[in-house]
């Protein structure tokens, strides 16, 4: 029987739903390949999660649970991964397309020589093999990619594959593999944590983004505000992250990070191509722009014509009313 | 020290997008290329390496002619010295045929330092540098924001999903630059002077000792299409107030995501 293999990335002792997302893709695939689906689980202490990751559907999870684990290090993690593919010649690796999946994917595909194809946002089964769509361009346009041989290695976009439902009653077994002991060259050291308690965006279901409509970072609070009436995320434009009012990491788009929340709030930002490449597959987009003929509109759902200083507070206090009411 | 800095062309990124008549590419005529902007990055912190510590720069690029010009805008940075890995075989070849080609070019060099970019801007695939790893046994650090050299070694901080990584490699190491790392220079008159005197070496297929066989694309696109447009946009009538609430009241019942 075939086989199709993810890997399940655990970040602060949790399996990333990037990861669960993957699975959830592979059993929908499993069906008409008529494969099985199995997992690999990295890290240290990270045995119990095996049942999490095959109630989304992993008949089989490899599980490499060592001190020496304990953080993301390229080459032995590597080494884990082409470990089980050398083994169970899985015809599929499904990866996320997180920062951990950038980094290790290239790598293992070098290693065992397979086809990688990034950022996947579609995966189907055409002749008993797969074909991908991804964006290219920043999403001016779209790519329908197959493979040579096997493994056919792909890196799924965040937030885009559902999540499927779980079944904590699925039979799984577990493998014990052995992680390569000797010492890697390069290795993490120690770890910065970004803003407490703030939602990532890759894996926001909600992201609220201001740009330089703001007009300073001393209004940038009336975004906060709003992403914290919403649950939601904060995202940026580059013209804001490069006048210094927020840090690198919140910067959507071509430089910055791609995302694809269920929904995606502009606030007074344009929509410069390089922003759309990184939102544009979100799922509803709302814009608050002053000017009517903004491009940002050219991809919105739902528009706004206004100004962020009188939209923004009243959108917070309204949200906040509606959250109340639903509770 | 000896740092190599890997530099992909790509189309500008305002560049209107068309599909060339095979529906697999797309169409070269009127596009504008660049240097990915990651790469800029990449070259930057190499000069800065150099100016601190001495040392070289040499830049390698893989691609078809108009790649010269890239190369150039390098080389006015002030790179010096440049590697034009240019073949028709290279033409239908996938991530792992670029990084099997490049690592050809580069292994000979034996550089303390491969810098390249995290992401060649339009195809972003995030792969080359660590395919290039992997072929040149050398340890990788992605999506660098910060760099140290130290003495054989070096200290980088890799951005992850909320976090910041501090990694401690061993030289010769493959990194790849993410946005943050630094601002790079414009090139200067005297720069671009320089650059013209400067002669860019090609290396074909044969030079670099592959065959067809190493070559042969993994991954291939059967089809390149435009992007479906979005539905269009509703605009939401009113005063603030009654925006506001049209608004939640539609991302409640009718996009169902509140
Ligand atoms: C190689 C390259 C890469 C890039 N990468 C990125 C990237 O990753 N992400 C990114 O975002 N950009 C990127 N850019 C920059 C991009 O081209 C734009 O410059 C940037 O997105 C503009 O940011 P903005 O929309 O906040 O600002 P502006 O374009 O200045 O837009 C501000 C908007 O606010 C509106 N506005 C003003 N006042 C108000 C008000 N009171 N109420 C409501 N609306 C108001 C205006 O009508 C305007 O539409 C990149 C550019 C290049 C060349
Ligand atoms: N054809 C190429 N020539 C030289 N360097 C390349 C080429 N393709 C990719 N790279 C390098 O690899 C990085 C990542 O590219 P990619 O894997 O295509 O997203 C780029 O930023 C470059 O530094």
């Amino acid at each position: 029987m075939a086989t199709l293999l993810t890997l399940a990335e655990v970040r602060d002792g949790k399996v990333r739903r990037a990861s669960l997302e993957a699975v959830s893709e592979a059993r929908r695939l499993a069906g008409p390949l008529g494969a099985s689906v199995q997992s690999v689980l990295i890290g240290h202490g990270v045995a119990a999660l095996a049942a999490g990751v095959a109630s989304y559907g992993a008949d089989r999870v490899h599980v490499f649970d060592d001190a020496a684990l304990a953080s993301y290090a390229t080459e032995t993690f590597a080494h884990a991964l082409a470990q089980v593919i050398a083994q169970e010649k899985p015809a599929a690796v499904l990866v996320p397309f997180t920062a951990m999946g950038k980094d290790l994917a290239p790598r293992v595909a070098a290693r065992v020589g397979a086809g990688l194809v990034s950022d996947v946002v579609r995966l189907e089964v055409k002749e008993g093999r797969l074909e991908a769509r991804r964006p290219m361009y920043a999403g001016k346009a779209f790519a329908t990619v197959r493979w040579e041989g096997e493994p056919q290695m792909a890196t799924l976009r965040p937030n885009v594959f559902a999540l499927g439902t779980p079944d904590a009653s699925r039979k799984f077994e577990t493998v014990a593999g052995t992680a390569e002991s000797a010492a890697t060259r390069a290795r993490v050291v120690s770890v910065q944590a970004g803003g407490a308690g703030k939602v990532e965006l890759t894996e926001a279901q909600i992201i609220v983004s201001g740009g330089r409509g703001l007009k300073g970072p001393e209004n940038f609070h009336l975004v906060e505000e709003l992403a914290g009436a919403l649950g939601a995320a904060v995202g940026a434009s580059r013209a804001v992250v490069d006048a210094g009012w927020v840090d690198h990491q919140y910067q959507v788009g071509q430089t910055g990070k791609t995302v694809s929340p269920t929904l995606y709030v502009a606030a007074g930002i344009s929509g410069a191509i390089q922003h759309l490449a990184g939102m544009s597959s979100s799922k509803v987009i709302v814009a608050i722009n002053k000017d009517a003929d903004a491009p940002i509109f050219k991809v919105a759902d739902y528009g706004i014509v206004g100004d962020v200083f009188e939209v923004l507070p009243r959108l917070t206090a309204a949200a906040r009313e509606f959250r109340k009411g639903r509770q | 020290m000896k740092i190599v800095v890997c530099v992909k062309q790509v189309p500008d990124t305002e560049a209107r997008i068309r599909i060339a008549p095979d529906g697999q590419s797309i169409s070269e005529g009127e596009l504008g290329w660049i240097v990915s902007p990651f790469d800029e990055f990449a070259i930057e912190e190499a000069l800065r390496i150099k100016e601190k510590k001495g040392g070289e720069v040499v830049l390698v690029s893989l691609g078809p002619d108009r790649t010269q010009s890239a190369l150039r805008t390098g080389l006015a940075m002030g790179a010096d010295a440049a590697l034009h890995l240019k073949d028709p075989l290279f033409e239908s070849a996938d991530t792992l045929g670029t990084a099997r080609a490049l690592a050809a070019a580069i292994r000979p060099l034996s550089p303390d330092l491969v810098l390249a970019g995290q992401q060649g801007v339009g195809g972003d695939n995030c792969q080359v540098p660590g395919l290039l790893a992997e072929i040149l046994d050398l340890p990788q650090v992605t999506m660098a924001v910060k760099i140290e050299m130290g003495e054989g070694k070096a200290t980088v901080e890799r951005e992850i999903e909320g976090a910041h990584e501090v990694w401690e490699t061993s030289l010769p190491v493959v990194i790849s630059a993410q946005k943050g790392l630094n601002e790079p220079r414009y090139a200067s008159l005297k720069g671009i002077m320089a650059a013209k005197k400067k002669t860019i070496e090609t290396r074909d297929a044969a030079a670099l000792g592959l065959k067809a066989e190493d070559l042969v694309p993994r991954t291939k696109t059967v089809a390149l299409e435009l992007p479906a447009g979005r539905p269009g946009v509703r605009m939401i009538a009113g005063d603030t107030d009654t925006q506001v609430k049209e608004l939640l009241r539609l991302l409640h019942e009718e996009a169902k995501v509140l």
